[in-house]
């Protein structure tokens, strides 16, 4: 139901100004936002913007002129002609002084804490607190504790923020967390023997704590954190198309961590998603590509462009339509590739099979963020450029009608673990496109490495219809390549007509595939992605 | 009538009927003319009870001392949502004693000033909020709620009026911190005892959200009288910016303890040495607190001229507070007992603002390191310093409360610190 043509409530705007600098802002914007929008970030623990804030940490107070006290900018709310010091002598002593409480119980065992190089403790004493502290009595030992699931917990690195406490009441709604005992033997705890494992996002409360109060069991002493490769990317564990920095070393991913994008995920991602990042660091892969099948002894190498040749050969002499089965991974450009190389023989059929759950798993206070039914990245945009949902909720099965007699089968990423030995028997042709050797798939014709989703560029579609980009985070083996080039290089083998061989280009052309994305550019995505209209197709068609 | 002792200069309103088991009953208070008050004020408007308040010029018992009648007024007319009155019962301030007296004793006296209090602000239920460890008091009280219930003074059509004031004694489980109003909403609520942000405001957003006037115990045993006999007869007492009376608790190295009922303005100097009979054994006196632990120490000297009334302890350099007089000999220890307040702040911070859950801690071990002797001069700039950023920086008063004694100490009795470095030294 369209809404009715209101005009939106004006927003004022609030002259202020921040440390000499003069800023314009919304009504109702805190003080601490405007510092930030005035270039001057004030250090804080409690406040996140995607939590209440509790104003507890008084880190944040800031001198404002009139105020009789310090206040604290993440609650106070601008006003007009408001004039703020955050360098006041004041502000500044109190910060410091504040900073030294922190450090009284404080282990300082950075050189064996995962949170070291991304400490909001650590960044705020080095750049205001003493040089030296004044405590010199023996400080409060905690030690650890499992805190259930994922997450193990420090008390003595905790610095009292609640930020995790907060998360799961607030956001999650699973009120597991929770600050027992007072004064300075409070600690953050769960209650008797329940703990995370019974939550689903509790992955975030590591992501935001500000210390390394709270770390993740399976990033454990696994990297320093300076050592990381961040690389913006897409979830690929469901279709809600979590926005994740992918975090590299030595070229294999060390963990995801959510990337702020306030329209699909705000802050957040679940713990699944979060957990399944193994398999991108599989070894064993299919290394160049070759004619034959798994079986190494009877494969022959070739160079690419011999291949291409060889194999663009066979299908032009085929002729007729081709039944093809893609994986859900596969990006919007590498399903574009397929259907325009379809065009170019006569037409076909594109089916994928798509692991699913029962249920939707929401993050119930949040607006819709949820893991989706479809555990896999761009089910969306595959349907939308016209592949076919085949299959059951494990991802198996439905390739009855593909699998037919006199049949030419292309497979593209999916390594068709369900299907016996002999899929494909009676083929005419199997072309399989993959990253790792299939056992099914003994009888293709042709095996060409591709790249995996985090070795490369692309687009994925999601559930919402909004297209989002990735990169690639990690180096494949030396002779793969993006399966959208494999593809185009295909189309060019069968047309003669050379295919441009960017991503940008390949995006751009996507309009010609679907109607859905028609006068949508590579560039116009952004790093927050584009939302396609809903039903698109229906209004066009 | 002061209790356990009593005293000539007193003047009996609050206390009148202190030591006496009658004064206990539904009958007995009857008979000394309770629930006239509720009576007379059913029979006013709410706005009429407020301006007689607002005159007496009463002013909140509980240590801050807002005028009662202007809080009251602060309460939203007409906003259709419900209003809530709570009485704070839960009197944990070291050196603090009265509102137990006025709740084991006079407790149809606190009802009574709850259900005036409730029909003035607008209220139809009153939770007394009372200390957990207060055994008898929740006792009596308890019984006396379910007296006042069952002959009307409570429930539906109060006397016979359209009001309703519904009343439930809530017991604490022993936290200080949830004496501190917000706090004690936050403990009411079901929720962890902690002290809320100010703005909003209680009478804004108080108990569960709303409207909520919160008031001492014995602020509210003030006001059946006041009601009764007017604002001009409770002025006849007291000074012009702190009129009536006030229970002055006196514990310590003094020869009469107890609670003993005096015009505000009354002289300290006169308080300890006749009132209460002078200071223990004879010997000289040191040192005073004059308004519970959270404020700062008076010298002997400083005694001398000390006039108690709101405005004449500030004077003198301290705080009236609750009016809690703790008096200290010649052979007090003054570090020992900063100590002993600083470890009990530490104890009740509820941990939240971080100023004040280290720095009690941090403040009470270098407390005991000096008393034993381990202790440098340095330690004296380092407890100013951070008493200093433990003053103003918090969402309550708890870390201002260890700032006062100890600053106040350090100014004054700077000696019995030094004294015990020598100590130190000398203990190599």
């Amino acid at each position: 139901m369209a809404k009715p043509n209101s005009v939106p409530e004006k927003i004022r705007n609030i002259n202020l100004v921040v440390d000499n600098v003069s800023i314009e802002v919304p009504e109702g914007t805190t003080v601490l936002e405007a510092a930030s929008q005035a270039g001057t970030e004030v250090p804080h623990y409690c406040y996140h913007p995607g939590l209440s804030s509790p104003a507890q940490c008084r880190l944040c107070l800031v001198e404002i002129e009139g105020a009789p006290k310090l206040m604290p900018s993440c609650i106070t709310v601008v006003a007009e002609g408001q004039v703020v010091r955050t360098d006041s002598e004041s502000a500044v002593k109190m910060r410091q002084g504040v900073l030294e409480f922190y450090l009284v119980n404080h282990p300082l065992d950075c050189p064996i804490c995962d949170q070291s190089g991304e400490c909001d403790l650590q960044d705020f004493v080095f750049s205001e607190g003493r040089k030296h502290g004044r405590s010199k009595v023996a400080k409060r030992v905690l030690g650890r504790d499992d805190f259930g699931g994922d997450i193990l917990f420090y008390g003595d690195r905790c610095v009292m923020c609640t930020r995790c406490v907060r998360f799961m009441e607030e956001i999650e709604e699973k009120p597991i967390l929770a600050v027992v005992e007072r004064g300075n033997r409070a600690v953050i705890d769960t209650f008797f023997d329940r703990g995370l494992e019974e939550a689903e996002w509790a992955g975030n409360v590591v992501d935001i704590c500000p210390v390394g109060a709270l770390v993740s069991k399976d990033f454990l002493h696994k990297a320093r954190a300076w050592d990381l490769a961040h690389t913006p990317s897409i979830c690929p564990n469901c279709s809600m198309g979590c926005n994740i920095d992918i975090h590299t070393r030595d070229n294999l991913v060390q963990r995801f961590k959510p990337r702020l994008n306030a329209e699909v995920n705000g802050h957040w991602m679940c713990d699944y998603g979060r957990a399944q990042y193994e398999w991108l660091n599989e070894e064993g892969r299919i290394e160049e590509p070759a004619i034959g099948n798994l079986d190494r002894s009877l494969q022959t190498p070739l160079e690419w462009q011999n291949i291409i040749k060889e194999v663009g050969a066979r299908l032009t002499s085929l002729k007729g339509s081709i039944k093809v089965v893609v994986s859900p991974l596969c990006s919007n450009e590498d399903m574009g590739a397929v259907v325009k190389l379809l065009k170019a023989i006569g037409g076909g059929e594109i089916v994928f099979r798509c692991p699913s759950s029962l249920e939707e798993m929401p993050l119930r206070g949040t607006d819709g963020l949820r893991r989706t039914k479809d555990l896999a990245p761009n089910v969306e945009g595959l349907k939308l450029l016209g592949a076919k949902h085949v299959g059951d909720k494990n991802g198996i099965g439905g390739l009855q009608d593909i699998s037919g007699e006199a049949e030419t089968i292309l497979v593209v990423g999916d390594r068709l673990q369900d299907q016996e030995a002999n899929f494909g028997e009676g083929a005419n042709l199997i072309i399989y496109l993959g990253s790792h050797p299939s056992e099914s798939l003994q009888r293709a014709d042709f095996t060409l490495p591709i790249k995996t989703f985090a070795e490369v560029d692309g687009t994925f579609t999601n559930c919402d219809k909004r297209v989002q980009k990735f990169f690639g985070s990690l180096e494949g083996p030396r002779d793969a390549r993006p399966a959208w080039s494999v593809l185009n290089d295909l189309t060019s083998a069968v047309t003669g007509i050379e295919t441009r061989q960017t991503v940008e280009d390949v995006f751009d052309q996507l309009s010609e595939v679907s109607e859905a994305f028609t006068g949508l550019t590579y560039l116009q995505l952004g790093s927050m992605g584009f939302q396609l209209e809903f039903d698109a197709q229906v209004t066009k068609g | 009538m002061g209790y356990p002792y009593n005293h000539r200069s007193e003047v009996s309103i609050i206390s009148r009927h202190f030591g006496d088991p009658d004064a206990r009953t539904l009958k007995g208070w009857i008979e000394k003319g309770g629930y006239e008050g509720l009576r007379k004020a059913l029979s006013m408007s709410p706005g009429e009870v407020i301006e007689i308040v607002k005159n007496s010029g009463l002013r909140g018992r509980g240590g801050a001392g807002f005028p009662t009648g202007l809080k009251w007024s602060f309460m939203p007319k007409n906003s259709g949502k419900i209003h809530y009155l709570l009485c704070n019962a839960d009197e944990s301030e070291p050196g603090t004693f009265k509102d137990r007296e006025l709740l084991r004793w006079t407790p149809h006296q606190l009802i009574e000033g709850c259900a005036i209090g409730a029909y003035a602000i607008g209220a139809e239920q009153i939770y007394i909020y009372c200390r957990g460890e207060f055994f008898e008091a929740n006792q009596v009280l308890g019984k006396a709620v379910e007296d006042a219930y069952e002959s009307g003074f409570l429930g539906r059509n109060v006397l016979g009026s359209k009001t309703t004031i519904e009343l439930t004694v809530h017991t604490g489980a022993g936290a200080y911190i949830c004496g501190e109003e917000t706090g004690l909403m936050n403990s009411l609520e079901g929720r962890r005892g902690e002290p809320r942000i100010k703005p909003p405001f209680p009478a804004a957003a108080g108990l569960f959200g709303l409207p909520t006037t919160i008031n001492n115990v014995e602020t509210l045993s003030a006001v059946p009288h006041i009601v009764m006999y007017g604002s001009d007869w409770y002025r006849k007492w007291g000074t012009e910016k702190s009129p009536g009376t006030k229970l002055f608790c006196v514990s310590g190295h003094i020869e009469r303890p107890g609670n003993y009922e005096l015009p505000l303005g009354f002289p300290l100097k006169d308080l300890i040495e006749d009132v209460c009979g002078g200071v223990k054994d004879g010997k000289s006196l040191k040192a005073v607190i004059p308004g519970g632990s959270s404020v700062p120490i008076l010298t002997a000297e400083q005694v001398e001229t000390c006039l108690l009334s709101y405005e004449g302890v500030e004077e003198a350099g301290s705080m009236l507070g609750c009016a809690s007089v703790i008096v200290m000999d010649e052979s007090t220890d003054i570090v020992h007992q900063v100590m002993r307040m600083a470890s009990f702040y530490a104890h009740e911070s509820c941990g939240l603002c971080t100023p004040c859950r280290e720095g009690t801690a941090w403040v009470t071990t270098i407390l005991k390191k000096m008393e034993n002797g381990q202790g440098s001069e340095e330690d004296l700039d380092t407890l100013m310093e951070l008493t200093d950023q433990m003053t103003g920086t918090t969402i309550c008063v708890l870390s201002d409360s260890v700032a006062a004694p100890v600053q106040s100490s350090i100014r004054y009795f700077r000696e019995d610190y030094l004294n015990l470095l020598k100590v130190g030294s000398g203990n190599g």
